[in-house]
């Protein structure tokens, strides 16, 4: 390192009861520098910014600022100092406009009164300076997921941050946002920002990083200068052991078409068109993945195929069955299985047991129940053995879903939607938001089930996890399929289908 | 063995502890207001205490003072009755994320229902006549509970507003049948009251003369029982509180969301509708049309809900607490020399309104709590949950 750093962290410990949830970290961030923060869910990372950023005070240790010793009792003093953080939640105001936000609690006033003009000056210069485009009159509530976090990124900046927390910043943001977001952070590392970003995908951390800190279990395991260093090994550092990033399997055998969509069109809850007359087929043995942007469609296919939402027109046929508008359980008793895009929203009752969330498929029918009475020594039974064979950590039947970390949570998800007599398996989003041992396990499962002769409909955001599972690939763009592939597809010709543009190969 | 029996208490302690504590403090506060006043707490917490005739279970109560403690034993047992089932009434739609307000509207129209069946055909069976009598105001409340739960599935109508306009069409609709000329009117011409249903349709007294307990009070413990089997025992119950606690996920999971609330709000109207009946069959036998309005037996019931945590043992007991305070500080059981009659029932409602208060804060506090804990903490041992994790 050539320049003194912004930042260091010495041998910061923080307990949480027996866990040690930092243990003695060291941390050092040059001015200038974008320094990515990698580790697993519950490796520590959170907690580390949260000592940070004046949320939680460290058992022990000490942090420097700019050659000086740093104590935080609040964010306010973290922020005094020069520290800003962008959280995964934003924490905007909704009705109030881009300026407001951006200036609060630090207004430029004349005697008592806010001075608009200068904040909306102060603001459209910080924008132009760091090609942050924001429109500083409108309200947050009618501006986008990816504007708003401009928003919270100037509000950092509008009160001197020179050292940038970014908390998964991408997670919310479409691959263009996310491209944008880079340009961004490229930008305020040229004019002297120091960044701290805090990531689970490798990619990105490659692509925007400077050097990177690698947490696991609480400890820094390394620190690495991002050239010359690759997924492969990052990912090995992160779980601790290596890691398969491309799934091993053999050539598909399809055979029966066990799904089979007719010129399905779908209206989204606004009453718009989202699926424009799809139709294609999955067979036995086979996993066809569906690749698209975000908001093509996809959602609103997913939950016509299982029954969530009432299609206009079309056929949904499952092994002989016609499901089209006859509802989830339909869709369910016809064999097919749903792991949903949003594992909180439907896929677990947070507050049911274990049990009681492995259940909710077959409580109606025996052994879970006889004439409506539940056998719950049956349930917990068939709950221990799923928990136990898809090796989910963290407790047993009786423990809340609620309390498990995301990536047990959804392998229950993933237990209960391919154990029983699955013939047809709709995975939305399966490995959405876990970490990287966590998607070895899940795509490693749905090989498995692929191998027992399950059809598997895969849709994903993640071009990767498409490309490296699929045996057939669709492109969706705007409600329609445009595209059909191979697996050996560059990813490049599937980008530009994703984003409209036509290939040779186009169907 | 020992390491699952404190499993089991740390995850019980809370459910218990919490509603004794409330009531404590309640009760503190209430001593506090008395001792302001000028009088000793103590003696006047005594005297209420012995109002309730709970002095009547002590070994030491000498047999002259049982004989009085019984009658005041009946008063708050016959109260308790009903709040136990008003208080299902909440309880059960709770589970299923409702909060019927409804509660006063079932028990009137199961009032309504139980008056018109026991005034008319006489000439039954005293088990037939009963079981209709008791059956009409079951399902009267059961009809006004699902109007409710069918507009919030048919339209969304929220059930807060639509119970609460409920309980006034009840109310006004039974005013209107009862008054003088009304329709149902007694045979008394200048009274304004219903006829007295017939012996055949009156509930077996147990125990006591003068105004005795009835064999209601086992119809709403053999409600308790119902609702506990049926909320954690059967499929029904497994999807209420699915539909309760996540209604998406429900729906995913394949359980039929919209019926689910017209079952919990029928049902839970249909005990509500047992709480008049029980009224009504077990020592009222007829209604004073003033009385209708004045009635708060089903707003109680919301208390005794929320304070038994929606819990069949839990209700149980808040049902009694309740039901003693009423009884306990009336002016009737009261020494008007130890404690003045006017402050007594004011007592209550400010014991009751306390009780009230700290169940609405601990809900705050919990989610408060929750909240801070969610966004501030790390891993605690059993639970590996990094906050910010999507």
């Amino acid at each position: 390192m050539p320049d003194a750093p912004l930042l260091e962290l010495r041998g910061i410990t923080k307990r949480f009861g027996e866990v040690v949830a930092n243990d003695s970290i060291d941390l050092d961030v040059g001015p200038g520098e974008v320094h990515a923060l990698l580790g697993e869910n519950g490796a520590g990372k959170s907690t580390l910014m949260n000592v940070l950023y004046g949320l939680t005070s460290p058992d022990s240790g000490e942090i420097r600022f700019d050659g000086k010793p740093l104590r935080l009792r609040s964010p306010h003093d973290a922020i005094d100092a020069g520290i800003g953080m962008v959280h995964q939640h934003f924490m905007l105001i909704p009705v109030m406009t881009v300026t407001e936000n951006i200036v609060l609690a630090a207004e430029p006033h004349n005697g008592l009164l806010l001075d608009v003009r200068k904040a909306q000056e102060d603001v459209r210069s910080l924008s132009e300076r760091y090609g942050l485009a924001v429109r500083p009159e409108a309200r947050v509530e009618s501006i986008g997921v990816a504007q708003q976090q401009r928003v919270e990124i100037l509000k950092a900046l509008y009160r001197s941050a020179r050292l940038l927390i970014l908390d998964e910043p991408t997670a919310v943001l479409t691959p263009q946002e996310t491209h944008e977001l880079f340009d961004v952070i490229r930008s305020l590392k040229e004019q002297g920002t120091s960044i701290i970003f805090i990531t689970h995908k490798l990619g990105e951390v490659l692509e925007v990083s400077d050097r990177i800190t690698v947490l696991r279990r609480g400890k820094a395991v390394a620190t690495v200068a991002t050239a010359g260093s690759s997924e492969r090994e990052l990912a090995e550092l992160m779980v601790g052991r290596p890691v398969l990033l491309r799934v091993e399997k053999g050539a598909a055998q399809p055979g029966e078409v066990l799904l089979s969509v007719r010129d399905l069109v779908v209206h989204d809850s606004r009453g718009l068109e989202a699926v424009r007359g799809v139709s294609f087929e999955v067979r036995a043995g086979e996993i066809v993945g569906l690749a698209g942007v975000d908001g093509n469609g996809q959602s609103e296919l997913v939950e016509a195929i299982t029954g969530l939402r009432k299609p206009t027109s079309g056929t949904i046929v499952a092994e002989g069955h016609e499901l089209a508008g006859h509802g989830a359980r339909a869709s369910f008793e016809a064999g097919i299985g749903h792991i949903p895009e949003d594992r909180h929203l439907r896929g677990l009752v947070l507050d049911f047991t274990l049990a009681e969330n492995l259940g909710l498929r077959d409580v109606r029918h025996p052994p879970a129940s006889k004439w409506g009475f539940l056998h719950p020594r049956a349930i917990a039974e068939r709950a221990r053995r799923l928990l136990r064979e898809y090796d989910v950590r963290g407790g047993g039947p009786d423990t809340q879903a609620g309390s498990l970390s995301g990536g047990n949570q959804q392998k229950v998800v993933v237990a209960r939607e391919m154990s029983g007599t699955r013939r047809v398996l709709v995975a939305a989003q399966p490995t959405r938001g876990l970490d990287v041992g966590a998607i070895e396990f899940v795509h490693q499962r749905l090989v498995a089930v692929r191998e027992l002769g399950v059809a598997i409909l895969l849709v994903s955001l993640e071009l990767e996890e498409i490309l490296s599972l699929s045996d057939r690939i669709l492109v969706m763009y705007e409600g329609r399929i445009v595209a059909e592939h191979t697996p050996d597809v560059s990813e490049s010709v599937l980008g530009v289908e994703m984003m409209g543009g036509r290939s040779a190969t186009a169907v | 063995m020992t390491e699952r029996v404190k499993a089991w208490l740390r995850a019980k302690a809370p459910a218990v502890l919490l509603p004794v504590g409330t009531t404590i403090l309640a009760f503190a506060i209430g001593g506090l207001v008395v001792a302001l006043t000028g009088h000793n707490p103590i003696d006047a917490y005594k005297a209420i205490f012995e109002g309730t005739g709970l002095n009547y279970l002590l070994p030491w109560t000498s047999a002259e003072d049982k004989d009085f403690a019984a009658l005041n034993l009946q008063q708050t047992l016959i109260l308790m009755t009903p709040l136990m089932l008003t208080a299902l009434a909440v309880a059960l739609p709770f589970k299923c994320g409702m909060f019927n307000i409804g509660g006063q509207g079932q028990y009137v129209v199961g009032i309504v229902a139980s008056i018109i069946v026991g005034t008319h055909f006489s000439g039954l069976s005293k088990p037939v006549h009963l079981t209709l009598a008791i059956g009409a105001a079951a399902l009267a409340g059961a009809v006004w509970g699902g109007i409710a739960g069918a507009m919030k599935a048919a339209v969304g109508a929220h059930e807060v507003i639509s119970t609460i306009m409920l309980n006034w069409i009840a109310i006004y609709g039974a005013q209107y049948l009862f008054e003088l000329n009304g329709p149902l009117q007694g045979p008394l011409r200048d009274v304004p009251q219903s006829s007295e249903v017939t012996d055949s349709a009156k509930l077996p007294a147990i125990w006591g003369v003068l105004q005795p307990l009835h064999a209601g009070i086992f119809l709403a413990l053999a409600a308790l029982v119902v609702y506990h089997i049926l909320i954690n025992g059967t499929v029904f119950g497994y999807e209420v509180r699915a539909v309760g606690h996540n209604p998406e996920a429900a729906r995913y999971g394949g359980i039929p969301v919209s019926r689910s609330y017209v079952a919990a709000l029928a049902i839970g109207g249909a005990f509500g509708g047992l709480a008049g009946a029980c009224d009504v069959l077990g020592w009222e036998f007829h209604i004073v049309t003033n009385d209708i309005a004045v009635s708060q037996i089903g707003f109680i019931g919301i208390a005794v809900a929320l304070l038994g945590r929606n819990n069949a043992i839990g209700i149980a007991f808040s049902a009694l607490l309740f039901a003693g305070l009423q009884v306990g500080t009336s002016p009737r059981a009261l020494d008007p020399t130890i404690f003045p009659p006017q402050l007594a029932g004011n007592l209550a409602i400010i014991i009751q309104g306390l009780i009230i208060l700290f169940v609405g804060a601990q809900l705050l506090l919990v989610y408060a709590w929750r909240a801070r804990r969610r966004r501030r903490d790390e891993p605690r041992p059993a639970a590996l949950v990094e906050p910010t994790g999507a």
